[in-house]
């Protein structure tokens, strides 16, 4: 099999974290900003298996992902429900209108 | 391909104005990673980025989705379309993390582009990664192993209690 340059693999991560901050900066919609946190984690891995390739005994990296892919999932789960509850409480899920902490 | 294919799903994700499109190019882009974890040799974590990401946040995103997307007859006449992200509406807002996300990724490129890794001119070698990352969950990692098994634990346990309709009614009869 032919090993893929390890630069492509540094520069896609670098594109998808930008592309995920861009979208945390930019949306105002609730869930997607959390979509955006995810393409950032995303990127993030991505990086820790291209030079987690050359550590074949110990697979550091890919142990540091997997934990991150992890603790990304719990997050993800809280945050949705978070958003639910802001839903049912305030009707809606663009940030910009979230402007109060008590009815 | 791969990258490209993960790459155009984030863009499009960028630029989606429906929330459901942008989770369905999320699912673009997460497949587009598993394929790049596969040709970095990382086998089990490809299968782990596809049951997770694509089995269960995505689903869980898409969930939250179909529920905070009713429309709201009281609303005002630029409120019609339910799932819009609104970000047009400021074009300061734009400009500002166009810049940012921009300059970022045009900085990091020339750092890539500009460093040699001495580490990345070694040969690598493809093997099953599966038995090794079995051996270290199990020695070198076995605490942060639980540690996150708790944190897993107790996350879905309190989102499950946030996420319910009683957890309000609880709250308001602790009072």
């Amino acid at each position: 099999m032919q090993p893929v340059d390890s630069h492509l693999f540094l520069i896609v991560g670098a594109a998808l974290f930008s592309i995920g901050l861009a979208v945390v900066l930019l949306k105002r919609h609730a869930i997607v900003v959390l979509m955006g946190i995810e393409l950032m984690l995303n990127a993030v891995n991505i990086n820790l298996v291209a030079f987690s390739q050359y550590d074949p005994d110990r697979l550091q990296g890919q142990m540091l992902a997997l934990f991150v892919m992890v603790v990304a999932a719990a997050e993800s789960a809280v945050a949705l429900a978070i958003v639910l509850q802001v839903y049912r409480h305030f009707r809606t899920a663009q940030l910009d209108e979230l402007n109060e902490l008590k009815q | 391909m791969f990258a490209a294919l993960s790459l155009s799903g984030g863009l499009a994700v960028l630029f989606t104005r429906n929330v459901i499109y942008a989770a369905f190019f999320l699912l673009l882009t997460l497949l587009g990673v598993a394929g790049l974890f596969v040709l970095a040799s990382a086998d089990f974590l490809a299968i782990a980025q596809l049951m997770i990401y694509v089995g269960g946040v995505l689903v869980l995103v898409i969930f939250g989705v179909m529920l905070t997307n009713k429309t709201d007859p009281a609303a005002d006449a630029s409120n019609q379309q339910p799932n819009r992200i609104a970000s047009q509406n400021r074009s300061t807002g734009w400009v500002i993390s166009a810049l940012v996300a921009g300059s970022l990724f045009v900085a990091l490129f020339t750092l890539l582009a500009r460093a040699n890794f001495a580490l990345l001119n070694q040969p690598v070698g493809w093997q099953s990664t599966v038995n090794t990352i079995g051996r270290q969950l199990m020695t070198e990692y076995v605490l942060p192993f639980e540690i996150v098994g708790i944190l897993l634990l107790a996350a879905l346990v309190g989102a499950t209690y946030l996420a319910s309709p009683l957890a309000k009614s609880f709250r308001n009869a602790a009072r």
